[in-house]
């Protein structure tokens, strides 16, 4: 039990102490997942060959006496839309379930010169559009906390790979919450970077103008640890920002006072479930007495996010979607003659929600409609984005619930629009581009709740300083689920 | 504004996507109620602002030009789900 509930610093110091070898580090938790994926589902390719070999090459170069990285030899799977080089990159979807990247993403690649050890893919859903993981055209993941509930979505495997304890970290990417809200229904740290904050090279786009990839973690420090890594301004992408790169690590202070916190109204409506409401009041009660200046303030265009968003994301989606027509890779249906391959080969190749935000997005697109729908959405985005600019001006940083309600069970949610508004909270992020993490506050009926801290673009190291502090002060973190207390 | 099965079935038309029976009329009817959700939007009054496209813009975007190397084809290939002799191969387009 011990090792799998480490810090990434603590498994450092294990190896460059021998007090573990990588190969039994990795052992350790190819074990988890043999015994825990019965139950969770959180990936759909296990790269256990792959693994051993990668480990048995640091554990050579420990023996040799070769000194390692922070991130080297820790156990690490990646959300199935970051593309591995040889290892299939299926986005939980039939139109590529036999796809083999022949390159790798940025972000991958960055892991692997830091010498982490890929454990393998994780499951999510289709293309990234949804918020339950039930999207996966293979299976869904279950929540480890609860099985009868999801993990969210669409990282809901990277959220239940981390809190099932099968790797030491994992990545996600995050276009309306998709690595916050999974976070907060699964009881981990995940962060959604500023846009351009990492690149987005080799990562399948669903809406280019919103998709960040970050890391879900167990902790606060692990989550600045790896985004350290990843972070970085990089050619290949061309919406990637040159910014300086920072050691996020440095921000990690067990101090608040006098920051300014700005709890936003809008976020705190009639659709908060108030167990919710009241787990994250106490939260801001803690910050407080910690020496934050709390304070109420209003936003008011939140509420027109939410539509601009299920206009933009589908359009981007629509236009990128288009890429896959059965010609050069990914599935292809037979058929006489070639457009009549295309038609076929999506019909088939997609999934009912995949289908639904490519009809959404070409209709909003299309002739006739796109001021009414299309324009109109980038103008609110504008105001939505003025909202976040005038906030965060006032204040240092602003906290919100990541999700009105805790973790849905599976298959509760049938209405599309009262799925969609489950991303509430997360989706205006996005659309601002700006940086916010969602670290475990408490529980309802043993369901894990998150809160939202939100900042200024590439002020990445405040959301640290307000998470860390926080989490050094309570012990949410430390909880796990039943489902690792038994047997050992 | 409301969408019809017949607009439904243009717009898989251009979005190339087959649809079963049942998906159009499933499909009609979410469109629907997520369009009238969409009405919402029109509340405000946007004559003056100008549209966001990006949340964080960069500009002009460029590098030198350098003569790199390219993917081996066989590499580039290897996802094919019909390739010969260096080309894909579909069926008749004409």
């Amino acid at each position: 039990m011990k090792v799998i509930n480490s810090s990434i610093a603590e498994l450092h110091k294990m190896l460059v102490n021998k007090e573990i070898s990588c190969t039994e580090l990795t052992r350790e938790f190819l074990k988890q997942i043999d015994k825990n994926e019965p139950k969770v589902k959180a990936f759909l390719t296990v790269t256990e060959e792959t693994a051993l070999n990668k480990a048995a090459e640091i554990d050579k170069k420990i023996a040799g006496g070769g000194e390692i990285g922070l991130l080297e030899g820790i156990p690490v799977a990646l959300k199935d839309n970051i593309c591995t080089e040889g290892i299939r990159t299926t986005c939980a979807s039939r139109m590529l379930e036999n796809f083999i990247p022949p390159y790798d993403a940025t972000v991958a690649q960055k892991l692997a010169d830091a010498g982490t050890v890929l454990l393998g893919k994780l499951n999510m859903d289709e293309f990234a559009m949804g918020s339950t993981t039930e999207n996966s055209a293979f299976y869904p993941t279950l929540n480890p906390w609860d099985a009868t509930r999801v993990p969210g979505g669409s990282s809901g495997g990277s959220a239940a790979a981390v809190a099932a304890r099968e790797a030491a970290f994992t990545l996600g990417t995050d276009t309306g919450g998709s690595i916050r809200q999974p976070s907060a229904f699964c009881g981990v740290v995940g962060v959604k970077p500023t846009y351009g904050a990492v690149s987005r090279y080799g990562v399948v786009a669903f809406a280019s103008s919103l998709d960040q990839v970050g890391p879900v973690t167990k902790t606060v420090s692990d989550n600045a640890i790896v985004l350290s890594t990843i972070a970085g301004h990089d050619p290949k992408d061309s919406t990637s920002v040159p910014f300086v790169k920072e050691d996020y690590t440095q921000y990690l202070e067990n101090n608040v006072k006098g920051l300014k916190i700005g709890i936003p109204r809008e976020f705190f409506g009639k659709d908060l479930n108030s167990e919710v409401r009241k787990v994250i009041n106490d939260a801001l009660k803690i910050l407080e007495e910690l020496g934050a200046e709390i304070e109420e303030c209003t936003m008011p265009h939140i509420d027109y996010a939410m539509p601009a968003y299920y206009i933009i994301s589908p359009a981007e989606c629509s236009s990128n979607l288009a890429r896959f027509d059965g010609v050069s890779y990914g599935f292809r249906a037979e058929a006489d003659e070639t457009v009549e391959m295309f038609k076929q080969t999506r019909a088939l190749g997609f999934g009912p929600e995949v289908k639904r935000r490519i009809m959404l997005g070409t209709y909003a697109l299309s002739s006739g409609y796109y001021d009414a729908y299309y324009l109109k959405a980038q103008k609110i985005r504008t105001l939505v984005k003025k909202d976040f600019d005038e906030a965060l001006a006032k204040y240092d940083v602003l906290i919100s619930p990541t999700t009105p309600t805790i973790a849905y069970k599976l298959g509760e949610k049938t209405d599309l629009l009262s799925l969609y508004l489950g991303d509430v909270y997360t989706i205006p992020i996005n659309l601002a581009g700006l940086p916010a993490i969602s670290v475990p506050a408490g529980f309802v009926n043993g369901m894990p709740v998150g809160m939202q801290i939100i900042a200024k673009h590439f002020a990445e190291g405040l959301l640290y300083r307000v998470a860390y502090t926080y989490e050094q002060n309570t012990a949410h973190h430390k909880e796990v689920p039943a489902l690792l207390k038994g047997g050992e | 504004m409301k969408i019809s099965r017949k607009e439904v079935e243009h717009v898989a038309d251009l979005a190339r996507l087959n649809l079963t029976e049942q998906e159009i009329e499933l499909f009609t009817d979410q469109l629907n109620s997520i369009l009238e959700y969409f009405a919402k939007l029109q509340e405000i009054d946007t004559a003056n602002v100008e549209p966001t496209a990006h949340a964080v813009q960069l500009y002009n975007v460029l590098r030198e030009d350098q003569v790199t190397g390219s993917m081996e084809s066989e590499k580039v290939f290897a996802n094919a789900p019909w390739a010969e002799e260096g080309y894909f191969r579909v069926p008749k387009i004409v």
